[in-house]
C-alpha cells in the first residue's frame, strides 16, 4: 500500500476494488448506500452494521482527511463513538481537556471547566485530528466487513428516486455501475454532491471574516487547555485560538479580517512567522499544514428528501468555534441509525424518519444559533457593535456578568429533545433531573462478574428498560414485566444492591451512588431508554402496558 | 413578557440622574462617548436582569426613533 506523509501523519491509500456489479450486468442492490467515508458516513455504516443492517459506502477519494480539520470531540460524541467500538481508542490517543482559558490582550479574563464533576467514563472533550478519527472508524468498519462494504475511489455520478428506493450511478476506473438502495445517506460534506444532484438549496449566512488555520508541531511542554486571545499583544490578528492535539501537534487559528489577502496569508513561511510570535523565540516548531478559510452557517430546509437522508455537513454547516460541526454530525448518526434500522426491519413505518428530520433540525438550529452569536461577538461589523464588544471585554475583569458575555465559542452540548412528540409525558413523580427527551447521564456501576464499568456501556443500541430494585424478588418482577411489554429486542438493566449474573437481564450495582443520584433512583423507578441513549419515558412502578405503549408510540405504530 | 416600567422610577432624584448622565460625557470625543454609552448599557441591562424587560426597553427606544422593534435577531 502506497502512502505519503503530510506533516507527522503518514497517509495510506486504501485499496480500490473493481465493483462486483460490473460482472453482474452493471446492477446491484443494498439496503443502505452511504455516500462519503468521512466521520459521519463511517459512523453511520458502523452503527447500522451493529444493528444488523448492511451498507455500501462509496467515496471518491482513498485517503483519510488531509489536514486535521475537525479536532474537538465532545463527551456526548465520545459516548456515541464508544457505543460504536472506537471511543476508548480515541480517548487513549487524544488529548483530554476540559478547561478553557480566555484572554484579552495579555490578561486572562476567565477560565471555564466543562466537566466539574466526576463519575463519567468519557472526558468533557478530547482533541484528536480528524485523520485519526477516520482511521479508527475505518479499522472498526473493516472488523464489520460482512456488513460494511467500503468502496474507495467510487464516485457518485447520478441519483434517481422511486417511491421505494434510490438508484445511484457510480463511476469507477473500470466503468460505471448502478446500485439500488432502500435508503441513501448523504454524508458527503459541505459541498455535497447528493445535494447538488437533487438541486436542493442550502441557504444561510456567510460571515465576512477570514481565518488562517495552522497545524504545527511544537517540541515544548505546552498546556492542553484550550486558549483563546481577543486582540492578542503578540499578533495583529483580531483573535487567536490554540488547541493541543496528539503527537505534539498544535492547531492555531488566527482571525485575519475580511480584507486579508488569501494567497499571501497561506504562504507557509508567513504562517510560521505568526506561529513563532505565538510560541515565542527559541521554541522549535515544524510546519504541518495550513489553510485560509471563511465560513458560513447554513442548513437544508429538510434533512430527508424522499429516500435520501442528509447527515453531517451535507445537511448543516456552522462556524468552527464551539466544535459543533463534527459533533453535530455524529449526533445525527446516533439519532438516525436506530430509526433507519427499525424501518428496514419493518418494526416501524418510514414516517419514523420524520422524527430524525425534526429532532436533528432542532439540533442544527441550536448549533447555528450559538455559532452565529459567537461570530457576532468575535467579528463586530459596525462601530457600535465594536463598542459593545470591547465594553464587555473591558468590564470582564471586574464584573462576572461581563465575563459570562465574553463569547469565544459555546462548546457543543448534548442535544436535549424535551418536548418532541414521541417522548412520553412526565408525571413529575421522580425526583431525578433526567426528563424524557434528555440524553442519559453516565455513572459508575459494577457488573455481575465484579468488574467496574459504566452505566452507558449498558444502555445503547437497543430499547432498554433501566429499573431500580431493592430486593432479588423485585429484580425478578422487573424481568417479568419487561418481557410482558412485548418490545422487540428489549434489553433490561436493573440497578440493585448487589450485582449478579442473571439470565435475560443485566443486574448492576451502583458503585458510587451516582446512578441513584442522577436518575432519582429508588425501588420501583423505571426508565425506558431509546437506542440512542435518550430518555423516552420514566415512571414510578413498572407497567408492561405503559412501556409497550410508549415504545410503539415512539416508533409510530400506535397512536397517542 | 414583563412590562417595561413607564412611570418615574427615580424617587425624586431624576434631575440628578439626568445631570450625571450628561456630565459623564463632558469633554469626551464622540468615540469615547459611544464607548461610555455602550458600557453603561451593559451595566444597566445586567442590573435590570430580566431579558424580557431589556427587550421591551430596546423596542421602546427604537419606537421612539420611528423604527420597528428590531428585537428579533436578524437573519442576514
Amino acid at each position: 500500500m502506497s502512502g505519503g506523509a503530510v506533516g507527522s501523519y503518514d497517509y495510506r491509500h486504501y485499496p480500490y476494488h473493481r465493483p462486483v456489479e460490473l460482472d453482474r450486468g452493471g446492477q446491484g442492490r443494498c439496503p443502505v448506500l452511504i455516500v462519503g467515508a468521512g466521520p459521519v458516513g463511517l459512523a453511520a455504516a458502523i452503527d447500522l452494521a451493529q444493528q444488523g443492517i448492511a451498507s455500501i459506502v462509496v467515496d471518491d477519494n482513498d485517503v483519510v482527511s488531509v489536514g486535521s480539520r475537525a479536532i474537538c470531540w465532545s463527551k456526548r460524541t465520545l459516548e456515541i463513538f464508544d457505543r460504536l467500538g472506537v471511543g476508548e481508542r480515541m480517548v487513549a490517543k487524544g488529548v483530554t481537556w476540559r478547561v478553557g482559558r480566555v484572554y484579552h490582550r495579555d490578561r486572562e479574563l476567565y477560565r471555564f471547566d466543562l466537566l466539574p464533576e466526576g463519575g463519567h467514563k468519557m472526558p468533557a472533550f478530547i482533541n484528536l485530528q480528524q485523520y485519526y478519527a477516520e482511521e479508527y472508524l475505518i479499522d472498526r468498519a473493516m472488523e464489520l466487513a460482512d456488513r460494511v462494504d467500503l468502496r474507495w475511489r467510487h464516485r457518485l455520478a447520478g441519483i434517481e428516486q422511486s417511491g421505494t428506493g434510490v438508484t445511484a450511478t457510480i463511476d469507477t476506473a473500470d466503468g460505471q455501475y448502478r446500485v439500488t438502495a432502500d435508503w441513501l445517506i448523504a454524508a458527503d460534506g459541505a459541498r455535497s454532491t447528493v445535494r447538488s444532484l437533487l438541486g436542493l438549496p442550502f441557504e444561510g449566512t456567510t460571515f465576512e471574516e477570514k481565518f488562517l488555520i495552522v497545524d504545527v508541531r511544537i517540541d515544548a511542554d505546552y498546556p492542553s487547555d484550550r486558549r483563546f486571545w481577543f486582540q492578542p499583544e503578540f499578533d495583529p490578528s483580531q483573535s487567536v485560538l490554540i488547541h493541543r492535539q496528539p503527537d505534539n501537534v498544535f492547531r492555531i487559528d488566527f482571525q485575519l479580517g475580511w480584507d486579508a489577502d488569501v494567497e499571501r496569508e497561506r504562504d507557509p513561511e508567513r504562517a510560521m512567522a505568526r506561529v513563532r510570535r505565538v510560541v515565542g523565540p527559541g521554541v522549535h516548531c515544524e510546519f504541518e499544514w495550513c489553510s485560509v478559510y471563511t465560513f458560513r452557517c447554513a442548513r437544508l430546509e429538510r434533512f430527508t428528501s424522499g429516500r435520501v437522508i442528509f447527515a453531517g455537513d451535507s445537511a448543516h454547516v456552522v462556524s468552527p468555534f464551539g466544535a459543533r460541526g463534527g459533533n453535530g454530525g455524529i449526533q445525527d448518526v446516533d439519532n438516525l441509525c436506530w430509526k433507519l434500522a427499525a424501518v428496514l426491519r419493518k418494526e416501524a413505518p418510514p414516517a419514523l424518519l420524520d422524527s430524525y428530520d425534526s429532532e436533528r433540525r432542532h439540533g442544527a438550529d441550536e448549533n447555528i444559533l450559538n455559532s452565529r452569536r459567537t461570530t457576532t461577538f468575535m467579528t463586530p461589523k459596525t462601530a457600535v457593535e465594536r463598542q459593545l464588544r470591547d465594553g464587555v471585554l473591558a468590564l470582564a475583569p471586574d464584573f462576572p456578568f461581563a465575563r459570562a458575555l465574553v463569547n469565544s465559542g459555546r462548546l457543543s452540548r448534548p442535544c436535549d429533545l424535551r418536548g418532541f412528540s414521541g417522548f412520553a409525558a412526565d408525571d413529575g413523580s421522580i425526583a431525578g433531573p433526567l426528563l424524557p427527551g434528555m440524553p442519559c447521564d453516565d455513572a459508575p456501576v459494577r457488573a455481575g462478574d465484579g468488574s467496574a464499568g459504566w452505566l452507558l456501556d449498558h444502555l445503547g443500541g437497543a430499547p432498554t428498560v433501566l429499573a431500580f430494585a431493592a430486593s432479588p424478588q423485585e429484580v425478578d418482577g422487573i424481568g417479568r414485566c419487561a418481557a410482558a411489554s412485548d418490545i422487540a429486542g428489549l434489553r433490561v438493566v436493573v440497578i440493585s444492591e448487589e450485582a449478579r449474573p442473571c439470565p435475560g437481564m443485566t443486574v448492576l450495582s451502583d458503585r458510587a451512588g451516582l446512578v441513584g443520584a442522577r436518575y432519582g433512583g429508588a425501588s420501583g423507578v423505571t426508565y425506558l431508554i431509546r437506542p440512542d441513549q435518550h430518555v423516552l419515558g420514566r415512571w414510578r412502578g413498572i407497567d408492561p402496558q405503559a412501556l409497550g405503549h410508549a415504545w410503539r408510540r415512539c416508533l409510530g405504530t400506535e397512536a397517542a | 413578557m414583563n412590562a417595561l416600567q413607564r412611570t418615574d422610577g427615580f424617587r425624586g432624584r431624576g434631575d440628578e440622574v439626568y445631570e450625571r448622565l450628561v456630565a459623564a460625557h463632558r469633554g469626551l470625543s464622540d468615540e469615547q462617548s459611544g464607548a461610555l454609552n455602550a458600557r453603561l448599557v451593559l451595566l444597566l441591562a445586567n442590573q435590570v436582569g430580566d431579558a424580557d424587560v431589556v427587550t421591551a426597553a430596546i423596542a421602546a427606544a427604537r419606537a421612539s426613533l420611528g423604527l420597528a422593534d428590531g428585537a428579533a435577531p436578524r437573519e442576514e
